[in-house]
C-alpha cells in the first residue's frame, strides 16, 4: 500500500513537472510532444466483458472501439472509412464483398493479422455457443440466421479467406447498412490462439491480444481500466495518446466534481439536475449533442380501452407539451419528437406525426374534441397506469406528462414505478396499458428502429402492433429489386406506423459530457463514438 | 433493586407494583425538561403532517411550470422552495412526515415488541432453544432483502401495508441480539437466580425481572433503529414497494434533495432537517424513558 | 467453552444450508432474469444464452448442480461481469472493502466510547448533550447526504483530497470514505456506551468498587467499561459483518472497488452465481462475528454460562 501510494505521488509529481515544462520544450523542438500524454475519461458503469462479440453497452463499446478495429471503422466524424481493410469491392448485385485486407495489419503482439482471423471471428460471432446478443445484427450475412438458430454449423456462414489479405463475404441480398453493422463491435475481429487458450479469461490483461489503436495493460474492476497505445497498430504514427484511462463513474454528480477538481477530462454523462447549471456555469466544456435515439411512451394495444381507440390514443399524444417538457423538466437540450426515426439519416426524409405542425393550443383543442369522442369526459374520466422503471429522469417526465392530461383532458393517472427487471418483465408479457422505453439505434439506418413493430417481432414489439400493411413494406424494403427505393418504402412504412399511433413519441435524445479545453479531435456525431486514436490533448 | 425485596408470586402486591412502576415513571418523565420539550416538538411536526393541505396554500401535487427548482419564495407561499418539477417542498415536507414518522412508529412497535421479546426468551431459556432461535436471526441477517421485497411487491401488488411488512422483517433483528445479550448475563444475577429459585413462573420472570431491566440498551436501540427504516423506506420506494408519486415520504425527498445539493440546496436542507429533528426528539424521548424506567433508580 | 465453539461451527453448516437455498429459490422466483434488457433478446439469442448458463434446466436441477458446484468450490462465472468469476470479484473486492471498513470501525470503536463515556459521567449536563448532539450527527445526516457533501467540501472546495478514484488505495483516497463509513458507527457506539455505563455507574458492584476507596478513573476503567461493553459488543457482532463487506453508497459515491455494490447490483441485475456468493460470503461472517460475540460475553461476565 505504502508503494503504490508512493508511486502514485511520484506519478502525479512528473506529470506536474512535464507540464510545466511543455512550453519550453516545444520552443525547442517545436512539433515534437515530448510529454507523456494521459487521457482520463469517465466511462458510466464497469464493462461487463470487454470480449466485442458478447458486449452490449456503451460502456464496453468506449474501450472496445480503441482496443479493437474492424474490417470498416469509424472516422473521428462517424462515418464508415477502410479500418483493416484497406479497400473493398462489391458485386454489381450488391451481395458479394470483397476486402482487401491492409498488408501490415497486425495484432498487438506482432502476429500478422490475416482474413482467416475475420473467418474466425464472424463465425465465433455467430456461433450459438457464443451466445451473442447482437448476432442477430449480423443475420444479412448468408446462412446467419440458420446459424444462430443452430440449425446449421458455423463453418456454412457466408465469409471466405480468399488468400491472407482478401476476405470475401457474401450477403443474402443487397443491405445498404451492411457496412454500419462492421463497424460495430460485434465485427471485431478476435485473436484466435488466445481466445482458445484463456476461455473467459482471455481479456484479461496479460492475455489480451487485440489489433485496435490501443492495448490494455491493467483492469481493476470497479476502479479503472488502462490502455496505452499499440505499437503495432497500422495508423500508430498519428496515434498522440500514449495512455487511457477509463473509470466507472456510476455516481454521475460525483464523476462531475471530478472533472471540476481537474481529474478527469471527459465525463461519461451530466446528471439532470446539474445539465443546467453545468450549460450556465461552465458552457466551453459542456457538449450537448443529438443522439441516435427516441425517448417514448408505449401503448400496449392488447388492452383497452386505449387498444382498440385510436382517438384515445391521439388525444394523449396531442396532450402532450414537448417543448415544454424538454425546456423545463429534462433540460438537456433534447428535441421533441413527433416521429419514431430520429433524425440524421442520410437520404431519409424525416417523417411526421400528422399534428407536428400545429400550436399546442390547437393540439389540445383537438385533444379534448377526440376525449370526448372517444366518450371520455369530467364525469367520465379516462383512467389509466403509466409504468415505469425507477430513475429521476423517468419519474419527473411520467410526473409533468401526467399532469399535462390530467389538465387538458382530465384523465386520471396513476404512476407506478417498479424495480428495472420487474419492469422489463412487466412489459414484455404486456401487463402493462401505457409504459415509458426508448430505443438507441446500433447504425444509423431507419429499419434497427422499425423492424422492432414488425408483428412477428415477439416481445421486442411491446405495443403489440400488429399492421400487415406495415410488415408488408418491410418486406418489400428488403426485396434486391427495390434497393434503389429502399429509403422511399422506408418512409411510408414509418408514415403508416406513426398513423396509428401505437406509441407516444416524446423526445430525440442528446448526449451530454463536459470535454476539459486540453482535449483536442473530438468531433460531433450522432453514434457518439469517440475512438482515443483521434483524440489529442493539448498542453496547457 | 428493590425489586428482589418483593415477595415473589403474590398477585395484589404485583398489581401495585405496576401501577406505581408506571405513574413514578410518568412523574419522573414530567421532570425530564429535555424530553418534554422533544414531545411538544414532535407532536407538533406530527400534528403539522396530518393537517398539512391545511397550513398551505398549495396542493402536494400541483405543478407550477413556472417555479420550477425555485427557491424559498414567501410572497408566493412557496416557504420551503419548489422541487424539479415545479411542486411546493413546504406541503412536500409535511406530507413526507406521514409516511416517515409512520414508518419510524411501526419500526419502533415491531422491535419492541418481536425484538425484546424474542431476545429475552431465547436468552433465558439458553442452551437448544437460543441456538435454534438466534440461527433462525443469523438466517434472516443473511437472506437477500432486495429479493424479499421485490417479491412482496409481485405477490400482493403495491400496498401501505407491504411497507411495514417489509420495514418490520428487518428491523427486530438487532433488537433480538441485543436483548438476547443482556439476558444471558442478567439471568446469573442474584435477584434472577432467587426468583428462580422461589418458583416463580418463567413468564413472570421474564416479565417481572429480566425485561425492564433490559430497558436501557432496548430504548437506546430503538432510537437507532429509527432513522435507519425512515431511510431505508426510501430504498424500498426504489425497488417499487414504497410511496407512489405524487405522494412522498422524507427518505425520498432527502435522497432527491441530496442529488442537486449544489445547485437547488432547499430541497436537501428543509426535509433533512425534519428528519434530524424528529431523530433528536425520539433520541431525548428515548433517554427520558430510559431514566424514567430505571428500575434502580425507584 | 470450546467445546461450545466447536458444537456451534457444526451448528452453522445446517445455518449456511438453510441460507444458501432459501436464497437461491427467493431469487429465481423474483421477475426477470439476468439476460432482460432495454432491448429485447431475440428468442433464439435467449435460448442460446440460457443453454449456455443451463438456466434452461429445471430448477430443482439448477439448485442440485449449484449446490454441487460449490461443494467442489466453483462459484461458477458471473452473470454480469463475464471475464471474470464470482470467487475473483469477491477475493478482488473483499481486501478492500476489509481494510476501509475495518479501519472505519477501529476508529468509530474508540471515539463511540470514548464519548459515550465522556456523556455518561457528565450525564444531562451540558457536556452530555454537547457531545451526544455531536455524536449524533452521525445517524441524522443519512450517508448518501454526508459522502457527496464531504467530497464537495474537502474534494471540490478546498482541494485537500481527491474527490474519488481509488488510485491503487493511497492513503489519500482512503480518507474520506473512512470518515463517511466511520461516522454513523461512531453514534450508534457512543449512544449504546453512554447508556450502559449509566446503568453500570448506579449498579451495587460499581458502589462498592468507590466504597473500597478505588479511584474514580481506576473504577470506571477496570470495572465499568467492562460491564457496559455487553450492548455494544452485541451491537458490533452484525455490524462488523455489515461494514467490512462495504456499503453500496460509500463505494459508488467514492469510486472504490469494494464488495459493497455487489450485494445490490447484483441482486438489481439478477447476476444470480454473484448474488448467490457474497450471500454466502455473507452469511459465513454473519455467523461467525455472532459467534465471536457470545465467546466475548464470557469474557466481559464470568458469570455467562452456555449450556
Amino acid at each position: 500500500m505504502r508503494k503504490a501510494f508512493a508511486r502514485l505521488r511520484t506519478t502525479a509529481l512528473t506529470t506536474a513537472f512535464v507540464l510545466a515544462t511543455i512550453p519550453m520544450i516545444s520552443i525547442a523542438a517545436p512539433g515534437i510532444a515530448m510529454a507523456e500524454q494521459v487521457l482520463h475519461r469517465g466511462n458510466g458503469t464497469e464493462p461487463e466483458t470487454l470480449d466485442p462479440h458478447k458486449s452490449t453497452g456503451v460502456t464496453e463499446n468506449v474501450i472496445e472501439n480503441d482496443l479493437y478495429e474492424g474490417l470498416v471503422t469509424l472516422s473521428a466524424e462517424g462515418k464508415q472509412v477502410p479500418g483493416v481493410a484497406e479497400s473493398w469491392d462489391i458485386s454489381d448485385d450488391g451481395t458479394v464483398y470483397t476486402f482487401h485486407l491492409r498488408q501490415d495489419a497486425k495484432w498487438s503482439n506482432g502476429d500478422p493479422l490475416t482474413a482467416e482471423d475475420f473467418v474466425y471471428s464472424f463465425r465465433r460471432a455467430v456461433d450459438p455457443d457464443t451466445a451473442a446478443d447482437y448476432a442477430p445484427i449480423l443475420i444479412p450475412i448468408r446462412n446467419a440466421e440458420a446459424i444462430i438458430a443452430g440449425e446449421m454449423p458455423v463453418d456454412q456462414l457466408g465469409v471466405k479467406a480468399v488468400d491472407p489479405h482478401t476476405f470475401r463475404m457474401t450477403l443474402n441480398g443487397p443491405t445498404p447498412f451492411i457496412l454500419g453493422v462492421l463497424s460495430h463491435n460485434i465485427s471485431f475481429p478476435v485473436h484466435r490462439a488466445t481466445v482458445e487458450k484463456f476461455g473467459n479469461e482471455w481479456t484479461r490483461p496479460g492475455n489480451a491480444v487485440t489489433n485496435g489503436a490501443f492495448m490494455m495493460t491493467d483492469w481493476v474492476p470497479q476502479s479503472q481500466v488502462t490502455v496505452v497505445k499499440n505499437p503495432h497498430f497500422h495508423d500508430a504514427e498519428n496515434v498522440k495518446l500514449d495512455k487511457i484511462v477509463y473509470y466507472p463513474t456510476e455516481d454521475l454528480a460525483e464523476e462531475l466534481k471530478r472533472f471540476r477538481a481537474g481529474e478527469l477530462h471527459i465525463t461519461y454523462d451530466i446528471p439532470s439536475e446539474q445539465i443546467k447549471w453545468a450549460e450556465e456555469n461552465m458552457a466551453d466544456q459542456f457538449h450537448n449533442t443529438p443522439y441516435f435515439g427516441t425517448y417514448y411512451y408505449v401503448v400496449n394495444l392488447t388492452r383497452e380501452p386505449l387498444g382498440s381507440s385510436l382517438k384515445l390514443r391521439k388525444a394523449l399524444a396531442l396532450a402532450i407539451d414537448r417543448e415544454i417538457l424538454t425546456d423545463k423538466v429534462t433540460q438537456g437540450g433534447e428535441l421533441p419528437a413527433y416521429s419514431w426515426v430520429p433524425p440524421g439519416v442520410e437520404g431519409y426524409d424525416q417523417q411526421e406525426v400528422d399534428f407536428a405542425k400545429m400550436s399546442q393550443a390547437e393540439r389540445n383543442a383537438l385533444a379534448k374534441k377526440l376525449y370526448a369522442e372517444a366518450g371520455y369526459g369530467p364525469d367520465n374520466p379516462l383512467e389509466l397506469e403509466l409504468l415505469y422503471n425507477t430513475n429521476e429522469n423517468h419519474r419527473k417526465i411520467a410526473i409533468a406528462v401526467a399532469s399535462m392530461w390530467k389538465q387538458t383532458l382530465g384523465a386520471q393517472m396513476t404512476l407506478t414505478n417498479k424495480e428495472w427487471k420487474v419492469y422489463l418483465e412487466d412489459r414484455d408479457l404486456k401487463k402493462h396499458e401505457l409504459a415509458r422505453a426508448a430505443w438507441i439505434g446500433d447504425y444509423v439506418d431507419p429499419l434497427n428502429f422499425l423492424e422492432l413493430f414488425l408483428s412477428n417481432a415477439g416481445e421486442r414489439n411491446d405495443a403489440g402492433y400488429n399492421n400487415p400493411e406495415f410488415d408488408r413494406l418491410l418486406a418489400e424494403a428488403a426485396k434486391p429489386e427495390n434497393v434503389d427505393k429502399r429509403m422511399d418504402i422506408l418512409e411510408q412504412a414509418e408514415a403508416v406506423f406513426l398513423a396509428d399511433m401505437p406509441l407516444i413519441p416524446i423526445y430525440h435524445y442528446t448526449t451530454q459530457h463536459m470535454i476539459s479545453p486540453d482535449v483536442q479531435g473530438w468531433e460531433f456525431n450522432v453514434l457518439d463514438i469517440h475512438p482515443g486514436r483521434y483524440i489529442s490533448l493539448k498542453s496547457s | 433493586m428493590t425489586d428482589t425485596a418483593i415477595p415473589p408470586g403474590t398477585a395484589p402486591t404485583e398489581e401495585f407494583a405496576g401501577r406505581s412502576l408506571w405513574a413514578d415513571a410518568w412523574r419522573r418523565l414530567m421532570r425530564n425538561r429535555a424530553a418534554m420539550a422533544s414531545i411538544v416538538i414532535l407532536a407538533a411536526i406530527a400534528l403539522a403532517s396530518i393537517f398539512a393541505p391545511w397550513l398551505s396554500p398549495h396542493p402536494y401535487d400541483e405543478i407550477y411550470w413556472d417555479q420550477i427548482d425555485a427557491p424559498p419564495n414567501f410572497a408566493l407561499g412557496h416557504y420551503f422552495g419548489t422541487d424539479s418539477n415545479g411542486r411546493d417542498l413546504f406541503v412536500r415536507t409535511l406530507y413526507g412526515g406521514r409516511m416517515s414518522l409512520m414508518v419510524g412508529l411501526v419500526a419502533t412497535l415491531v422491535s419492541l415488541v418481536i425484538g425484546v421479546a424474542y431476545g429475552a426468551t431465547a436468552g433465558f431459556i439458553g442452551g437448544r432453544v437460543d441456538a435454534v432461535m438466534m440461527r433462525f436471526v443469523d438466517v434472516l441477517y443473511s437472506l437477500p432483502f432486495i429479493f424479499f421485497v421485490i417479491l412482496l411487491t409481485v405477490m400482493f401488488g403495491r400496498h401501505l401495508v407491504l411497507i411495514f411488512v417489509a420495514i418490520g422483517a428487518i428491523s427486530w433483528l438487532d433488537m433480538a441480539r441485543i436483548v438476547r445479550g443482556q439476558t444471558i448475563s442478567l439471568k446469573r444475577k442474584e435477584f434472577v437466580e432467587a426468583a428462580v429459585a422461589g418458583g416463580v413462573s418463567s413468564f413472570n420472570i421474564l416479565r417481572r425481572h429480566i425485561i425492564p431491566n433490559t430497558l436501557g440498551p432496548v430504548v437506546v436501540y430503538v432510537t437507532l433503529t429509527v432513522p435507519q427504516v425512515i431511510l431505508t423506506e426510501s430504498f424500498i420506494s426504489f425497488l417499487g414497494l414504497g410511496v407512489q408519486e405524487p405522494n412522498t415520504s422524507w427518505g425520498v425527498l432527502i435522497s432527491e434533495g441530496a442529488r442537486s445539493m449544489e445547485t437547488t440546496p432547499w430541497a436537501l436542507i428543509f426535509p433533512a432537517t425534519f428528519l434530524a429533528v424528529t431523530l433528536f426528539c425520539f433520541n431525548f424521548i428515548g433517554d427520558g424513558l430510559r431514566d424514567a424506567l430505571d428500575p434502580r433508580d425507584r | 467453552m470450546l467445546r461450545y465453539a466447536v458444537k456451534r461451527m457444526l451448528g452453522a453448516l445446517p445455518t449456511l444450508f438453510l441460507i444458501i437455498t432459501i436464497a437461491f429459490f427467493m431469487m429465481r422466483l423474483a421477475p426477470g432474469g439476468p439476460f432482460d434488457k432495454e432491448r429485447n433478446l431475440p428468442a433464439q439469442v435467449e435460448a442460446n444464452l440460457n443453454k449456455a448458463y443451463h438456466l434452461d434446466e429445471p430448477l430443482p436441477q439448477q439448485y442440485l448442480r449449484y449446490v454441487g458446484n460449490i461443494l467442489q468450490g466453483d462459484f461458477g462465472p458471473s452473470f454480469q461481469y463475464k471475464d471474470f468469476s464470482v470467487t475473483e470479484l469477491i477475493w478482488g473486492g473483499f481486501p478492500v472493502s476489509l481494510r476501509l471498513g475495518g479501519l472505519a470501525i477501529l476508529f468509530a470503536f474508540g471515539i463511540g466510547v470514548a464519548l459515550g463515556t465522556v456523556a455518561a459521567l457528565n450525564q444531562n449536563s451540558l457536556t452530555d448533550y454537547l457531545v451526544m448532539g455531536t455524536a449524533m450527527t452521525g445517524i441524522t445526516i443519512p450517508n448518501f447526504v454526508m459522502a457527496p457533501l464531504l467530497t464537495l467540501v474537502f474534494g471540490l472546495y478546498l482541494s485537500w483530497l481527491p474527490v474519488g478514484g481509488w488510485g491503487g488505495g493511497g492513503i489519500a483516497h482512503s480518507v474520506l470514505p473512512i470518515v463517511a463509513l466511520c461516522l454513523p458507527q461512531v453514534a450508534a457506539i457512543a449512544r449504546l456506551t453512554r447508556g450502559s455505563m449509566i446503568e453500570v455507574l448506579r449498579s451495587n458492584f460499581m458502589r462498592t468498587a468507590r466504597a473500597k476507596g478505588l479511584p474514580e478513573r481506576v473504577t470506571i476503567l477496570r470495572h465499568g467499561l467492562k460491564a457496559a461493553m455487553l450492548p455494544v459488543v452485541s451491537y458490533l457482532g452484525p455490524a462488523v459483518a455489515s461494514i467490512i463487506t462495504g456499503s453500496v453508497i460509500i463505494e459508488q459515491i467514492f469510486g472504490i472497488p469494494g464488495i459493497g455494490r455487489y450485494f445490490v447490483q447484483a441482486a438489481l441485475n439478477r447476476d444470480y452465481t454473484l448474488v448467490m456468493g457474497v450471500t454466502i460470503f455473507y452469511g459465513v461472517l454473519i455467523i461467525l462475528f455472532n459467534l465471536l460475540v457470545d465467546l466475548l460475553y464470557g469474557l466481559l461476565d464470568p458469570k455467562v454460562r452456555y449450556d
